[in-house]
């Protein structure tokens, strides 16, 4: 494999979404520039499992600048995985924009592009400040699309959500800027077990570690979260819940690993922060009452689970971990854009304003089945084996505890997906009178599209909106049922992450 | 030391400022915040070499490092342009900046 192609991955998004900005074109150029990158980096996704799934690591510095100045790219099957996900996410999640006329807004393309860019090169990068500035990239567009999602809505979401992140990202500066300051370098490649051995460093990772599980929403930080992601359009939900917060697990895994190479010391800071979260996080659920609140506040429980992996820091763990994320990220996205579906149609998310979907929308009502059964962690579903290997992983390791609260968890999930099965799914139509009065959505699509229908036409959630649902419904019952390829992935990422020599060789040898 | 106060000084403003409850202050801690970082920045590569970071213009031993000039400068943009869409975000919409009357 040439590893020089590594930066096309982030450059042809870009250049993508430059041409969508600059370009006037028909709708459907703009809809094949909008998808065709990330359809790109899906197959790129491919090429890279299989150019890693030994083991090896591809690195390059652009425009082959010496070490330590060049930006470098570094990809092995961790990564590979991450971006294969992303890709996949991203198209979905932009092919159900486009089919509720969502694109429609001028520059919704061009964000959406620039975003993934962002989150490619997040994942893809080998350096600490290049990491900054990638999910500054990823952050930026998210800004604006989070404002245009909807005017005086999601002011208050928006203001939240830009004030925490940067905050974040200022903390995530400040802790760069100490680790150049003891360490003397960012560049992962040398500093590779640099916090194990100096505590000087350990501190200032410390510092870094904080801002990342600010951005992925660990209790108990994790309150910005569940005030901002309910307060934008389905789609953008659905790409936010796939991509920002999985970026900062990715990067947790990476750099704990590298860093600190696995220190104990450290770990039972972890294990209780993620126990915690799992709990406070679908305890939130319970109050609440639209469907993409429950489900926000479901992430928060999950992101828990995920990164349990990381604080057990076991092969095991660590492989759990990793198939639990690659699961998580497509089953979140699938719940967000099904339950999106249904907004988009009805004009809604509001529990008690719905009800007797499942009559109606069949096709519909099995694909948010599906996905929320995956969820909890039923068989067949990819779900049942990442909290088989994670729960038999905490076995494992001892922490009996830590177990039971993860099956405690996971079953009061259920509980809460029962109460969104029973409500809009099974529970009875709402009177005219319910539907008539709903709340005039603010955050409608800007191409009308989405308009609440008349009280006298029963509205019908079109098959092009349901269609990338249906898509990942389909992916998480694949991965369920043929576990045992992501397994060996996972288990291949797992022993990347153990023993850093074949990082270490990739990206000094040039 | 001096740059140690400074740093001290500036985000326990930022921290202060972001406490109040109107946008603006909170932008305006934001700056402070900003600031405080980026020579927090500065003072990782050295403050003591305070040459040209170029060698061909000077000596090795002067040269300043170019790495956390760069950071900043990187730092500097995007702090630059969010704190602009958070004062968009100040100006727009509804009035939840008012202070309470007391």
């Amino acid at each position: 494999m040439n590893a020089a192609l590594l930066p096309l991955v982030v450059m042809v998004p870009l250049i993508s979404a430059a041409l969508l900005a600059a370009v006037p074109g028909p709708r459907w150029l703009r809809g094949v520039l909008l998808l065709a990158p990330n359809l790109g980096a899906l197959a790129a996704g491919v090429l890279l499992i299989q150019a890693t799934a030994d083991g090896s690591v591809y690195a390059h510095g652009i425009a082959l600048w010496q070490d330590g100045i060049a930006i470098p790219f570094v990809v092995d099957v961790f990564s590979a995985l991450m971006v294969t996900t992303t890709a996949l996410l991203t198209v979905t999640c932009s092919a159900f924009a486009i089919a509720t006329g969502e694109d429609r807004a001028r520059f919704f393309g061009s964000l959406v592009l620039v975003l993934s860019a962002g989150v490619y090169g997040a994942l893809l990068t080998g350096d600490l400040f290049n990491l900054f500035v990638f999910i500054e990239v990823m952050l930026l567009p998210s800004y604006g699309l989070l404002a245009m999602a909807g005017a005086l809505r999601s002011l208050r979401g928006g203001r939240i959500y830009v004030t925490v992140n940067l905050l974040t990202s200022t903390i995530f500066l400040a802790g760069v800027a100490l680790v150049y300051g003891v360490a003397g370098t960012v560049h992962l490649g040398e500093l590779i077990g640099a916090a194990r051995e100096s505590p000087l460093v350990a501190a200032a990772m410390a510092v870094v570690l904080l801002a990342l599980s600010i951005k992925a929403a660990v209790v108990p930080v994790h309150g910005w979260l569940a005030r901002t992601y309910p307060a934008t359009s389905p789609a953008v939900t659905a790409l936010f819940s796939g991509l920002h917060t999985k970026v900062a697990i990715y990067a947790i895994y990476r750099l704990y690993a590298l860093l600190f190479e696995g220190d104990a010391t450290y770990l039972w800071i972890g294990l209780v922060a993620f126990t915690v979260t799992m709990a406070i996080g679908v305890l939130g659920a319970v109050g609440e009452n639209t469907t993409r609140s429950i489900l926000v506040f479901h992430m928060i429980s999950q992101i828990g689970y995920i990164l349990l992996g990381v604080a057990l820091f076991t092969p095991l763990g660590l492989m759990a971990g990793i198939f639990y994320l690659i699961h998580h990220m497509i089953v979140k996205a699938s719940l967000f854009l099904s339950t999106g579906a249904i907004e988009n149609a009805y004009g809604t998310s509001r529990l008690d304003r719905l009800g007797g979907i499942a009559r109606r929308e069949p096709i519909l009502a099995l694909v948010f089945m599906g996905a929320a059964l995956s969820l909890a962690g039923l068989p067949p579903f990819s779900g049942f084996v990442a909290k088989l290997t994670l729960v038999s992983a905490t076995f494992e390791a001892g922490q009996w505890i830590v177990a039971a609260v993860a099956v405690a968890v996971s079953l009061i999930t259920l509980m809460s997906m029962l109460k969104i099965w029973g409500g809009p799914f099974w529970g009875t139509e709402p009177d005219s009178d319910g539907r008539s009065d709903r709340e005039v959505r603010s955050g409608s699509a800007p191409g009308g599209v989405s308009a609440p229908a008349r009280p006298t036409v029963q509205p019908k959630v079109r098959p092009a909106v349901l269609f990338p649902a249906l898509v990942l419904t389909t992916a998480t019952l694949c991965i369920g049922l043929g576990a045992e390829v992501l397994l060996d992935l996972s288990a291949q990422a797992a022993s990347g992450l153990l023993d850093p020599a074949a990082y270490l060789e990739a990206v000094t040898n040039r | 030391m001096t740059l140690a106060i400074t740093i001290g000084a500036l985000v326990a403003g930022a921290v202060f400022l972001m406490l109040q409850r109107g946008m603006v202050r909170i932008v305006l801690g934001f700056v402070l915040l900003g600031h405080g970082v980026n020579l927090l920045l500065m003072s990782a590569g050295g403050t003591s070499r305070r040459d040209q970071p170029l060698l061909s213009f000077g000596s090795p031993e002067n040269a300043a490092d170019p790495l956390p000039q760069a950071f900043v400068l990187t730092a500097i943009v995007i702090a630059f342009s969010i704190t602009i869409y958070m004062l968009t975000l100040a100006a727009t919409g509804s009035d939840d900046d008012t202070e309470d009357a007391s």
